[in-house]
């Protein structure tokens, strides 16, 4: 799996009797090993357009495909395969599995996977070294602050090297310092294992560091630019 | 999902509220309990009233002419009943067999007359297979050889207004249509506690009844008493290989004798288990309580689970996972307390108010004893974690339908 291509994708809401559109005809294409920023204002259709694209909600209509692959036209069972093996999610909230500890969050996906438990093990503890959690393996979410949830949550999107990762307002919760950090090490992560990043976010300091930024509104890209 | 992650998931998701979980698992230990205990005593008070039943008068086997069951009439008899009763005696090295012959006849005391059925017995072997030689409350039981002696039911004896050492006359129909008629004295009245023999029943001893009825060596039945209830069916057998080339033999099961007992034994299994059904779906409710709960307020949880990449087969495997814990804990705590109750029980006995009246009815003693069996053991707990993981389908079938989207935008 490689690049990304989206063409005249749709999506429409029923909210009430009103019908919004969360994606107008949206064409895009991202190649393998890019960093790019979806902004927008709230409704824009950034995480619409993540959520497609991480096949999490199928489109009214048009197409996406992930190299060879339409994933709009699979069905659940492929399409949750085709996720728990290519792609990484990073969300707002963190998501994480509060009865799990730091290092199980981490494990999860790879003993779904059915990765050894050794290898497991010494993958989850070698990430979590790297997000900067060290000696808190063993602690619950609730356990750990904000900032360390997310680099939890980003552990655990990253550790079995996806080709893609999705991050839906990764900083949100986090204060200038972690996000900062968290940047670095996605930025860290592009360059040295080729992960593609698509980080949907408003947050300028995020921005800063993405090498294309797409502009959303009312469900269309209005801009599409490298930084 | 690999058993060990979904193991322990379902482990700590159960004690996330624990709570509720305890209520659930609680409801399971009482239900289990319950049932086995209630199992047990059912199973135990069977086993009792058949025994008893049985040991009072009928015996577990009757070999008796074929069509004597259906119409007993004096000239439906077997021939020699002594011979063969001492043959299968000797070759089943078991004494507990015992020859009888029976008639109806009308006894008359210097006040008043009454029906009765007299049947003969053979004093020495007729202990063995009955109970009712040692329920002679005044006087003693029939003698060897003693022809004129009469033993009769208390009731019987009230209704005629004699007591022991008084005359009782009878006239009855012989084996060959002549009169059969007898003076004989009382010397022991019994009180079984079952009305129809205390009120109709009289015994002599088995020759001097052939002496009066003209019976020659015939009698209506050998009756035979196995050692053990659970030796009838292979006892059974051999007495059937025994006398496998006559012909004018018939032998009865104890079913076939008392039809009524095992009629009344199924009819109360039926009326009980329904009140077991009616509790296993409680605790059914219960658990659909506790999982659905669970389920709906982890939708988020369950949606991230599946944008991870996990199938909802998964997580519903996780859901029928966590109540196979709850279930295995319910069924290990309530086999474990229904196993404490039982083991006690069956040394006191059980018994509650106004149950002697009860007893009395359906031939029990005042106090009974449970009866500890893998069958009373396991049936009400299979029950309950059947029901239990059935119960637990509809919360863990609803995760198919969620999507990962949907899923996580439960609040």
């Amino acid at each position: 799996m490689s690049s990304i291509r989206c063409r005249q994708l749709c999506k429409t809401f029923k909210q009430g009797d009103e019908i919004i559109t969360g994606l107008d005809h949206v064409d895009i294409d991202i190649e393998e090993g890019e960093f790019v920023c979806l902004s927008g204002p709230s409704g824009s259709g950034k995480t619409t357009l993540l959520n497609a694209i991480g096949g999490l909600d199928t489109p009214d209509s048009g197409e996406i495909h992930m190299g060879d692959i339409r994933i709009d036209r699979l069905e659940r069972g492929p399409l949750a395969d085709m996720r728990l093996h290519h792609i990484g999610f990073v969300f707002q909230s963190y998501n994480l599995i509060p009865v799990l500890s730091a290092r199980e969050n981490v494990e999860f996906v790879m003993q779904v996977q059915g990765v050894p438990a050794a290898q497991r093990s010494r993958k989850s503890l070698e990430i979590l070294r790297e997000v900067g959690l060290e000696g808190m393996e063993n602690r619950r979410p609730a356990q750990l602050s904000g900032g360390q949830q997310q680099r939890v949550a980003v552990a655990r999107a990253i550790v079995t090297h996806p080709d893609l990762v999705l991050a839906d307002e990764p900083t949100a919760n986090l204060d200038s310092v972690a996000a900062s950090h968290l940047m670095d090490l996605f930025v860290e992560l592009n360059q040295h294992h080729r992960i593609t990043f698509v980080i949907a976010t408003h947050d300028k300091r995020v921005m800063s560091y993405a090498r294309r930024l797409i502009k959303m509104q009312d469900g269309k890209i209005i801009s599409d630019e490298p930084q | 999902m690999l058993v060990d992650v979904g193991l322990r998931l379902a482990w700590r998701n159960l004690w996330r509220h624990w709570r509720r979980t305890w209520l659930t698992v609680g409801a399971m230990i009482f239900s289990n309990g319950l049932l086995i205990f209630a199992m047990s005593l059912q199973f135990g008070s069977y086993d009792m009233m058949i025994d008893n039943s049985l040991h009072a008068y009928s015996g577990h086997l009757q070999l008796q002419h074929p069509r004597y069951l259906d119409e007993p009439k004096m000239r439906y008899a077997l021939d020699n009943v002594a011979a063969i009763a001492e043959r299968l005696r000797r070759e089943l090295s078991l004494d507990s067999i015992s020859a009888r012959a029976a008639g109806f006849a009308l006894a008359s005391s210097e006040e008043r007359s009454y029906g009765l059925q007299i049947v003969g017995v053979d004093p020495v072997h007729e202990p063995l297979v009955s109970t009712l030689p040692g329920l002679v409350k005044q006087g003693r039981y029939l003698k060897p050889g003693a022809a004129g002696e009469i033993v009769i039911g208390a009731v019987l004896a009230r209704n005629l207004k004699i007591s022991v050492g008084d005359e009782l006359t009878f006239l009855g129909s012989g084996f060959d249509d002549s009169f059969a008629a007898g003076i004989v004295t009382v010397v022991g009245i019994f009180e079984s506690g079952m009305a129809d023999l205390d009120r109709a029943l009289a015994q002599v001893e088995l020759g001097y009844f052939q002496d009066v009825f003209a019976m020659q060596d015939r009698g209506h039945s050998l009756i035979v008493r196995a050692r053990n209830i659970d030796d009838v069916e292979s006892l059974q057998a051999q007495v059937k290989a025994l006398l496998e080339s006559n012909q004018d033999i018939s032998l009865r099961h104890w079913e076939e004798l008392q039809p009524g007992l095992r009629q009344a034994i199924q009819a109360d299994m039926a009326s009980n288990s329904f009140m077991y059904v009616v509790l296993v779906v409680l605790v059914a409710f219960s658990v659909l309580n506790t999982q659905l709960m669970s389920v709906l307020e982890r939708t988020r949880e369950f949606g991230t689970m599946m944008a991870l990449g996990l199938q909802p087969a998964r997580l519903s495997r996780l859901v029928m996972l966590e109540t196979a814990l709850m279930t295995a804990l319910g069924l290990v705590l309530g086999i474990a307390v229904g196993l404490v109750v039982n083991l006690y029980l069956s040394r006191v006995g059980f018994s509650y108010p106004g149950m002697d009246e009860v007893a009395l009815k359906f031939n029990l003693p005042e106090r009974i004893y449970p009866a500890i069996s893998l069958a009373s053991m396991t049936l009400g707990p299979a029950a309950v974690a059947i029901g239990s993981l059935l119960a637990a389908l509809y919360p863990a079938l609803r995760l198919y339908l969620l999507t990962p989207i949907e899923a996580m935008r439960a609040v």
